[in-house]
């Protein structure tokens, strides 16, 4: 029978196969795990069935915790029921895989293996986290290809209805859950063909029901819970032979024979490695290579099911001349003997070996490794050093390959130039922007090629950590055979360059091979494109003989209408130059792919693509090579030679690119990195920035307010300072009654960091007079501005800072004048989230400490390689810290107990030495008042001079105080994170920490989807909003987190929106931190998930205030006290319609175009609930808290 | 008494038409017109903008920041289908059409001649019974004479009438140099019948923004005229049918304008200001007027008032200017 052909990622290929044998699928975002869940929702969305033509039923939970315990009430209640996860997901399911597997359930949990967070978070893959669930009872059924993910997916669904025992069936995280290729797809029937429906009916005979009712989950004695233990044995004994018996069944099917152990390689190979996942297909290339190349008497295994783990299938596939084995483990186990694969052969082998009776005449000798943590490259070169190792009479044990370990000296070295890449395959990379659409253009040419061709066909996607201007390299493999080479082009045939200016950014040609062919975006013609390269570019292309072609794509997207997105463009040149397929055919399969990709957005976008086809080839011009190269441009340097050391020898390596050269030595052992780092990393990606008019500014300071990066910066100085100033450094007379005669003003753009938003330009209230589209803020382009600007914003930040005992940080204008210390993230173009956490790090940086939950705000506040929580003069900044996703108010709560006790312990020290340093000192400390910016700095100056008297005091008491005396000074707690965190995974923490009436301040991110992830829905959505989970738009409301915060009654809540009315914005933050108790404060943060124009990102936030979706209000407990009513509404009754502030966002206008019946009435329900939810406020507001009356004290009484 | 007037070749049964507007936006709100006694009803506009552009935006806004990020490499679900405007506007057309039994008149508005008339067929295809095609230009580019204005106008008619077998009406501007011209050549590429006119929305100055803002005001009855003056003078001259709009606020207006040789009167403003009902005043008001005034038929009255048929044909031309000024001066 012949099958589909189709290339899809890993991810794809399993939620294909798990949709399809599922009735229930309890879902929950996490990377790279998401996609699984996101397609699954869309089918059902779609109406796609099942293989027993049902529609599955899909639900989003609160958390992986709470997946899982719906998957097991799904599963109790007799439903076929899966989940998909990943890492900290799949521990949080831990406690229920116990009960699930302790029940004899039949599930397969489906999981793309990422890392676990240890003294770093890592979204990348490694077995890290499926290891952490050895001893739940589940079964591990590893894949290592996509072919094979979408294969041991549907063993996994058939072997665990018949076993009775649970399975996760894993694969490598991106390396195989988003990697891209051609595959044999199983259809539905195929994989009806797998199940057995009696084994189906056991499980509805075996579910709860009340037609036939027993209780399940007793809790039971020392009398007979060991005894229940052991009742499984049978079924885990059972459970390979039933996995092999699957396996039997799908080669029946398709052909595809696996075993629990396979073995590849020489039959009388002397060394073998034994592994799992993905890495296990760059062995067996390697393998391959060195066995037919070489006549390497080697081999290797592949680890299929690798719990239960059968010892005798194990033994059975290694051949008895095996003298030496390499057990590589993707993971660490700090403080074992070795990681689990490792111990687990160790045992089987000796095990058999000592039982009597084994294959082998000696036992062999067995070593364990570890490698690709974190997705880092496993590669044919260090396949071989392990090969190498095994050589030896005494070969490394419990050694690591690919990182050089110059401080335990673990490491196996390896030779970076032996590579095995077959010539017969194509092998080509594209350097991109994220914005410039190449990676989808790439998709879309695998597609063409692995589906149209009969080529095998492999794409992987390596992205930025920024996500703004962030760059894209596309890795893409065509070829004959199988492609299993699971690692980065190593020698490329092709390099697409899709902008100009990333190649100062990379070494663009590193990887080309000689003779290769190299296509360049340029902006410059074909005549003058050559004296525009960078010397070094230049070389390599004579030196390498390459063939060189170059076409200007930015003019023909633009005028073809494309704008930015070169990716069509781009493709059709790949095409033509590459000859994958002739030319007219190639031509018809871009646009075949153009159709279905835009098809379903209409047909004009599709006619401008097509035109864009149209129009390349005659843009498109090879050009001759000179002799020599001529150009004088050099690569500038990635960091400044000013930096800090650490910043250049190591984080800049990571900025270059070169990350994998650091040592184990170039690592914090503990997860430490130095603050304000990202001003070293100087990235320039707007191609726009504003430009200051000093002739009309009123000086209001809402540009710097808003400014998403930091990059607008403003202070008020004495004007001899500027005895030095660059020629081009503006400034203006410092207005107000604060400022003397002598006071000057200076907006300055940090224009090297700024991402060109435009939303500075957008806030600026002033219009020129005389040409009024002209304001106080001008657009214009960034490169020519470059150089003057550097040199006036180094001068503008060593100008002396505004006192901030004089700053009047009630006002926009004067929380201006203080320093961000959290500056240049890379956070999107616009982003709606930092504009507050900048100005909470402005009024209270220098005293804060941040807990940080997972989401957008700790990749772009943590996201190595450099932070933008920065330091002031004196030293001092935010100290940040993200624990987890779920824990973040937790982890703040600890962090203000901790900083109280020491507060305290202070205090009963200082008691203690009052005498010894002096009665009065120690009496101001005490006693001090720290409400405001003097008070907080006359405490500084108190300390200061108290640890000085401590010096001299040479008592255990006073060595204690020293080392606790800064908590003398006021701390400010701030717990931050966004929707997902707070209303979902985190609530229930949430919950207890503001109801622990301790003084911590939560600041909410509200964008409404958990954005980091991709947007996903959270209850923080609102109603009738498209999100990822929510596909055909959400059908609940969004949950009122302030108002169920408020009813503790002690805790201070606010909802801002910075757009509506920054002034409230910044009350509430002061009031906020000033309440001596729990604050939440809610910010309606606009997102690049709402599908809007980011640079009208504040005009959002104004019309979901007008349309009264998003009240503005504080609740201030404080009041009560006075007899006022805490609850202050800041905003007004509805003056538009909701459907004029939704409908101008894609996440609400989309569903009009894809659900247009259920939009209708979700808007209506919508509309009503805003409206009453306001009268609701409104009369809530209007409460009389007056102190009681007689009558009510008489009551009382 | 007979009502009925004949446009576009559509025999109707009395001259009120309400014109493209919000109105038509829900079958009820079209069923709503049908009941209180329109005789067909133009649906709102299908604009260039939304066939060219909507399908752009909705890509843009999709994949905007979409494969940039390891984590995020897509913001949005993608279903399989959208109901763009367009697709939304055929469907649109489809469903009036079996809920009403009166015409139902397409309406395409655009600025020039492009790939956006295809559209013409597939609102025929919808099952229109006629199309009105909104030419909505307004004539700022300083480098392009009059005569190629006039001459996009020609060609977009042609181009729409060798699509469509369904009779096709054009919206019109008030400001061609030689209206009766313009009206001519439209004729003879082939339009089945002139609107007249386009009222442009005049952009208005916010002042305490500095911002050019849209802005809209209903018409008022004496913006009547100069359709009743133009309709006057082409009566006669030209095959098209004709439909005055703009200013139709009573029956008095619509007698008005078929006296002037309108065949339909098309009201707009007067609908959204005091509700569909106004339609059965204006029909009913029609046939009292025509009862007392002793008229039986629209035929009879249709063009009795045309520049051809008056006393006097120039008090539609520069004597009619004369006489108001005259008049004029009497109150100074």
């Amino acid at each position: 029978m012949e099958r589909p052909k189709i290339t899809i990622d890993g991810n794809e290929a399993a939620a294909y196969v798990a949709y399809h044998n599922s009735e229930v699928i309890a879902i929950y975002p996490i990377t790279p795990s998401s996609g699984m869940g996101e397609l699954s929702d869309a089918w059902a969305a779609s109406g796609m069935k099942n293989i027993w033509g049902t529609i599955p039923s899909v639900s989003e939970l609160q958390s992986e915790g709470g997946a899982v315990g719906a998957v097991h009430g799904a599963l109790q209640s007799g439903s076929l029921t899966t989940t998909f996860t990943a890492s900290q997901g799949l521990l949080l399911m831990i406690p229920n895989m116990f009960k699930i597997a302790g029940e004899l359930t039949p599930t397969v949990f489906h999981v793309s293996a990422r890392s676990i967070a240890a003294s770093a978070l890592s979204i990348f893959g490694d077995h890290s986290d499926v290891m952490a669930t050895r001893q739940t009872g589940f079964a591990l059924l590893a894949a290592s290809s996509i072919q094979e993910i979408m294969d041991m997916a549907a063993i996994a669904h058939r072997a665990t209805l018949d076993s009775r025992v649970p399975f996760i069936h894993f694969f490598d995280g991106f390396r195989s859950s988003h990697e891209v290729s051609k595959i044999e797809q199983l259809t539905p029937e195929d994989l009806k063909a797998m199940i057995d429906y009696d084994k189906i009916i056991e499980l509805r005979k075996s579910a709860l029901t009340p037609d036939n009712p027993f209780i399940r989950g007793t809790a039971q004695n020392p009398d007979v819970y060991f005894q229940g233990r052991e009742t499984v044995n049978k079924f885990y004994d059972a459970c390979p032979g039933k996995v092999q018996q699957s396996m039997d069944k799908l080669a029946e099917i398709t052909g595809r024979q696996y075993h629990l152990f396979d073995y590849f390689g020489a039959p009388d190979a002397k060394r073998i490695i034994i592994m799992m996942g993905s890495g296990a297909e760059a062995a067996l290339e390697t393998v391959e290579y060195l066995t037919e190349r070489m006549e390497e008497k080697i081999g290797l295994i592949k680890v299929r099911l690798f719990r239960p783990f059968s010892m005798e299938s194990l033994i059975n596939a290694i051949p008895e001349s095996v003298e030496k084995i390499a057990v590589l483990d993707r993971t660490k186990e700090p403080g074992a003997l070795g990681e689990p694969l490792y111990l687990d052969v160790v045992t089987a082998i000796t095990e058999k070996f000592l039982e009597g009776g084994s294959k082998f005449k000696t036992l062999p000798r067995i070593v364990g490794g570890r490698y690709g943590l974190s997705s880092k490259e496993f590669t044919p070169a260090m396949v071989k050093a392990i090969y190498d190792n095994l050589k030896l009479d005494a070969p490394k044990n419990h050694f690591t390959v690919g990182i050089n370990d110059d401080v335990t000296f673990t490491s196996l070295n390896y030779d970076p130039a032996f590579q095995i890449e077959d010539d017969s395959v194509f092998r080509g990379m594209f350097f991109g922007l994220g914005a410039d659409g190449t990676v989808g253009a790439n998709k879309n040419s695998i597609k063409i090629i692995g589906e149209e061709t009969e080529n095998y066909a492999q794409g992987y996607f390596v992205y930025d950590s920024k996500k703004s201007g962030s760059t894209t390299i596309s890795h893409l493999r065509f070829g004959k055979k199988p492609i299993h080479s699971t690692y980065l082009i190593q020698s490329a045939k092709f390099i697409g360059c899709h902008q100009f200016n990333l190649l100062e950014k990379f070494d663009v040609l590193e990887k080309i091979t000689k003779g290769g062919t190299f296509l360049l975006n340029s902006p410059y013609s074909k005549d003058e494109v050559w004296d525009k390269l960078p010397k070094k570019v230049q070389q390599q292309i004579i030196e390498k003989d390459l063939k060189f072609y170059v076409i200007d794509g930015y003019t023909v997207a633009h005028d073809t209408g494309m704008g930015a997105r070169v990716n069509t463009i781009m493709q059709t040149c790949f095409f033509a130059i590459s000859g994958i397929l002739p030319k007219e055919e190639a031509i018809e399969q871009i646009k075949k792919a153009i159709k279905k990709t835009y098809g379903s957005k209409g047909e004009e976008i599709v006619k401008q693509n097509f035109r864009a086809v149209d129009q390349t080839l005659e843009n498109l011009h090879q050009i001759k090579i000179p002799v020599s190269a001529t150009s004088a441009i050099e690569i500038p340097p990635i960091v400044s030679p000013n930096a800090p050391e650490y910043v250049r020898e190591v984080l800049g390596k990571l900025m270059e690119g070169k990350g994998d050269d650091v040592p184990v030595s170039g690592m914090p052992i503990d997860g430490t990195f130095p603050s304000g780092t990202t001003q070293w990393e100087k990235r320039n990606i707007a191609l726009e920035v504003p430009v200051w008019d000093e002739s009309i500014c009123i000086q209001c300071g809402k540009c710097a307010l808003v400014c998403p990066h930091a990059s607008i910066r403003i202070k008020a100085y004495d004007k001899k300072y500027l005895e030095n100033a660059p020629a081009t450094f503006k400034y203006m007379k410092a207005k107000g009654k604060e400022f003397s005669e002598d006071m000057v003003y200076t907006i300055q753009v940090a224009v090297e960091d700024c991402t060109g938003c435009g939303l500075c330009f957008e806030v600026c209230p002033v219009k020129n007079k005389q040409e009024v589209r002209l304001k106080a803020l001008n657009m214009a382009p960034q490169l020519p501005l470059r150089e003057t600007e550097r040199a006036n914003f180094d001068f503008f930040l060593n100008l002396p800072e505004y006192d901030r005992k004089e700053v009047n940080v009630t006002t926009v204008k004067g929380s201006q004048f203080l320093q961000p210390l959290f500056e240049f993230s890379g956070a999107c173009t616009g982003c709606g989230e930092t504009p507050y956490v900048k100005l909470v790090s402005q009024l209270f940086g220098d005293r804060m400490i941040v807990a940080n939950a997972t989401g957008c705000s700790s990749i772009y506040g943590g996201n190595l390689p450099t932070t933008p929580w920065t330091i002031n003069r004196d030293g001092r900044g935010p100290a940040w810290s993200n624990s987890l996703f779920e824990d973040n108010a937790e982890f703040g709560l600890g962090m203000r107990l901790s900083i109280d006790k020491q507060n305290d312990f202070a205090k009963e020290l200082l008691a203690v030495l009052a005498p010894k340093v002096g009665e009065s000192l120690a009496d101001a400390v005490l006693k001090a008042e720290q409400k405001t910016e003097t008070g907080i700095h006359d405490q500084r100056e108190r300390v200061a001079e108290l640890k000085k008297k401590l010096e001299q005091i040479k008592t255990e008491e006073s060595k204690q105080l020293l080392a606790v005396a800064d908590y003398l000074v006021k701390k400010s707690v701030w717990i931050m994170g966004g929707d997902g965190w707070a209303y979902d995974i985190g609530y229930g923490g949430l919950d207890h920490v503001i109801a622990s009436g301790k003084n911590v301040n939560i600041l909410v991110l509200d964008t409404e989807v958990y954005s980091n992830t991709g947007g996903q829905m959270s209850k923080s959505t609102g109603m009738g909003a498209v999100a990822k989970f929510a596909a055909a738009g959400k059908p609940m409301g969004k949950k009122d987190l302030g108002m169920m915060a408020m009813n503790y009654g002690n805790v201070y809540v606010a909802k801002i929106a910075m757009g509506a009315n920054d002034v409230q914005t910044i009350k509430a933050i002061l009031e906020a931190e000033a309440y001596e108790g729990p604050s939440l404060i809610i910010a309606y943060s606009h997102c690049i998930a709402h599908g809007i124009n980011m640079q009208k990102g504040l005009d959002s936030q104004k019309l979901a205030v007008e349309s009264a979706y998003w009240p503005l209000y504080r609740y201030n407990p404080e009041n009560v006290k006075e007899g006022k009513n805490p609850l202050k509404l800041d905003s007004k009754p509805a003056s538009i319609k909701l459907e004029d502030y939704i409908y101008k966002e894609t996440r609400y206008k989309m569903l009009t175009k894809s659900h247009p019946e259920n939009a209708k009435k979700l808007l209506a329900l919508a509309q009503e609930e805003v409206l009453a939810k306001w009268k609701y406020y409104e009369q809530l507001a209007a409460l009389d808290y007056s102190k009681d009356t007689k009558d009510n004290e008489e009551k009382v009484n | 008494m007979d009502l009925t007037t004949n446009y576009l070749g559509l025999k109707l049964k009395n001259p009120v038409v309400p014109s493209a507007s919000p109105l038509s936006q829900n079958v009820d709100s079209v069923k709503a017109l049908e009941d209180a006694g329109a005789s067909a009803v133009v649906v709102y506009s299908l604009f260039e903008e939304q066939i060219n552009h909507e399908s752009g935006e909705i890509d843009h806004y999709l994949s905007y920041g979409s494969e940039s990020y390891a984590e995020a490499t897509s913001y949005f679900p993608e279903p399989d289908e959208f109901k763009l405007g367009p697709v939304e506007y055929l469907d649109h057309i489809a469903k009036l059409k079996k809920s009403v039994n009166i015409p139902i008149i397409g309406s395409l508005n655009g600025v020039s001649a492009g790939g956006w008339v295809n559209y013409a067929k597939n609102i025929e295809q919808a099952g229109a019974d006629a199309l009105e095609l909104n030419i909505y230009y307004i004539a700022a580019n300083g480098n392009l004479p009059s005569s190629e204005i006039e001459n996009m106008y020609v060609e977009t008619i042609k181009a729409v009438k060798s699509k469509v077998k369904i009779p096709v009406a054009v919206k019109l501007s008030p400001f061609f140099t030689s209206m009766t011209n313009m009206a001519k050549k439209l004729d003879g590429a082939g339009a089945d019948g002139l609107v007249l006119f386009n009222r442009f929305y005049q952009p208005d100055f916010d002042l305490n923004k500095l911002e050019v803002v849209p802005n809209l005001v209903l018409s008022t009855n004496w913006e009547l005229r100069l359709p009743l003056r133009w309709i006057a003078i082409l009566y006669g001259n030209i095959k098209a049918s004709m439909a005055a709009t703009s200013g139709v606020h009573s029956h008095l207006d619509v007698i008005k304008v078929m006296m002037a040789g309108g065949d339909v009167a098309m009201v707009c403003s007067e609908l959204l200001k005091h509700g569909i009902s106004r339609v059965s005043d204006m029909v009913s008001g029609l046939q009292i007027w025509m009862e007392e005034n002793e008229y039986e038929s629209i035929t009879q009255m249709k063009g009795s008032m045309s520049q051809r048929r008056v006393a006097e044909p120039a008090a539609f031309e520069r004597a009619n200017y004369m006489k108001a000024l005259q008049s004029y001066k009497l109150f100074i």
